[in-house]
């Protein structure tokens, strides 16, 4: 499912002068799917990146990466776009699109896709109903609250059933009723089948929904588990 | 198949509406279009005069043969042998004396009405056309026509005709320069428009090309909005264009030869020449041509820097 073999990782032109230090060293580990799994570490340690590299945002400096049974790292470039529609992505800043309503939000990855527009509709509609928000169809992010924000982001990253799901801290804005809430989501969405990893430093949190965990460190995975 | 609908119409996930907008560019694609219209004018009008001198005056000589209707060595008139040796040249279609009654109309702007009362010692005339394009090398022609009648001038007008046919192509290639050169500025306006539209609009590509929009789909959607707008500023200009275009047309009707457009719609279609016609449409076809290809090569160029 997902593969890391030695990866590293430094933003800017690999190897150019303006290639800056490296901020991942020699990530290994393996994801089974079908798992969720903490990704864990103190701010800095490289939870954005390790998520980065697995929704395809970056490629390894080094090393071998492998997402849904895709070598990334020789891939060509026009094969990355199929394999990240199977990726749902929750962003920290939610990056919903200011001048589309909610609807069109979460409609957006099966209009890419090239769904027919009418089980779009019926698809939409009911996901939005799922996460709570079958009155705000029309609204756009701006109108809508934080936790709601959060809500439409989670509604875009799952709609197109994805086969990896990853939160980059997906709390970090909410109070604790809605955390808890956003998490029975994500854990649903992995009963359902879906291999999720959620990057926290929220301990209270990761302690009420004990997991299996990678634990980041300046740039270094400690212990997968 | 209702219902089955890729995309909503209208639907603008990337704001582009906002980010190309539907002043500016269209007025600049419209200022080029008009540009390039007077440019294609200019050619088919240059070509359109090359033409018709070429086949008025590019393919005949006249001779003019004093006294002629002395009798020579031959027993026959000096005009006569004139003709003969005319006639018997290869390259020349046809040789014609023109009658007294050509010859006064020719001579009434000078001399009035009266001309053929005039007591003036009348040539002969000779109008000669030549076969196409045939090389008639004028010089031995005039000697053996000063060998039949001496005294015998021949006036070539190919030289002028040559003289202007270089010009007329001249302008011919300058107009075409300047078609070539408005395409190249258009374009460029359409890349800096579509630069700028990507700049604007770069955190919601980059939102969607991490939810796995092609490239092909991101350069598909600017290039829409690119060719709509550049489409519009073509008609524009074309448009704005044509009330120019048949006023210069009606300018120049005297020196090609049909009369000036006498104000009715019908005069004033027929008045520009017909290809010009078949070309001003294509100037929004053009337009739009280039705001697709820019915006494709642009935004293609552009995404290169996104993994």
């Amino acid at each position: 499912m997902v593969r890391f073999e030695a990866v590293g990782l430094r933003y800017g032109h690999s190897g150019g002068p303006e290639a800056g230090p490296e901020v991942l060293h020699d990530i290994t580990f393996a994801l089974p799917a079908g798992v969720f799994r903490w990704l864990l570490g103190p701010s800095g340690a490289g939870k954005t990146s390790l998520l980065r590299l697995m929704y395809l945002a970056e490629r390894p400096t080094r090393g071998r990466l492998a997402i849904l049974g895709t070598a990334v790292e020789g891939a060509r470039r026009r094969s990355l776009p199929s394999l990240r529609r199977r990726i749902g992505v929750v962003y920290q800043d939610f990056r919903l699109l200011p001048h589309l309503s909610a609807f069109d939000n979460v409609a957006l990855p099966l209009r890419l896709a090239g769904r027919p527009e009418g089980q779009i509709k019926a698809d939409v509609t009911e996901m939005l109903r799922w996460v709570g928000l079958a009155r705000k169809l029309a609204a756009p992010p701006l109108e809508l609250s934080g936790g709601e924000q959060q809500r439409v982001a989670i509604a875009r990253a799952v709609i197109a059933r994805p086969s990896l799901l990853l939160a980059d801290e997906p709390t970090g804005n909410l109070d604790e009723v809605q955390a808890e809430r956003l998490m029975q989501l994500l854990k649903e969405m992995n009963r359902l089948g879906t291999t999720v990893v959620v990057a926290s430093h929220n301990d209270a949190l990761v302690g009420r929904h004990p997991a299996p965990a990678l634990r980041l460190d300046h740039g270094r995975l400690f212990s997968e588990h | 198949m209702s219902g089955v609908l890729l995309r909503p119409a209208g639907f603008d996930e990337l704001g582009l509406r906002r980010a190309l907008s539907d002043r500016m560019l269209p007025l600049l694609v419209a200022a080029m279009a008009f540009l390039a219209a007077l440019s294609l004018a200019g050619w088919f009008g240059a070509a359109a005069l090359t033409d018709q001198w070429r086949e008025g005056v590019g393919s005949a000589l006249t001779v003019q043969v004093p006294d002629p209707n002395a009798v020579a060595a031959s027993g026959e008139t000096r005009l006569h042998d004139v003709l003969a040796v005319l006639v018997g040249t290869p390259g020349i279609a046809s040789a014609r004396a023109l009658t007294n009654e050509d010859l006064t109309r020719l001579l009434r702007p000078w001399l009035g009405s009266g001309a053929d009362k005039v007591a003036l010692p009348l040539p002969g005339v000779v109008a000669v056309r030549l076969s196409g394009a045939s090389g008639l090398d004028p010089a031995p022609l005039a000697a053996r026509l000063e060998s039949a009648a001496p005294g015998t001038v021949m006036e070539d007008h190919g030289i002028w005709v040559r003289r202007l046919s270089v010009l007329a192509r001249s302008l011919q290639a300058c107009s075409l320069l300047a078609v070539v050169l408005v395409a190249a500025v258009a374009a460029a306006v359409i890349a800096v428009a579509t630069r700028a539209g990507l700049a604007a609009r770069r955190q919601a590509i980059e939102i969607v090309h991490g939810l796995g929009a092609t490239d092909g789909y991101i350069a598909g959607r600017f290039a829409a909005r690119a060719t709509l707008l550049a489409a519009v500023g073509g008609l524009a200009g074309a448009i704005a264009a044509m009330p120019v275009l048949i006023l210069l047309a009606d300018l120049a009707a005297p020196f090609s030869g049909r009369p000036p457009a006498a104000g009715s719609v019908a005069d004033m279609i027929t008045s520009l020449p017909a290809p010009l016609w078949l070309a001003l449409p294509a100037l929004p076809i053009g337009a739009a041509a280039i705001g697709f290809l820019t915006a494709q090569g642009t935004v293609r160029r552009w995404l290169r820097r996104l993994p």
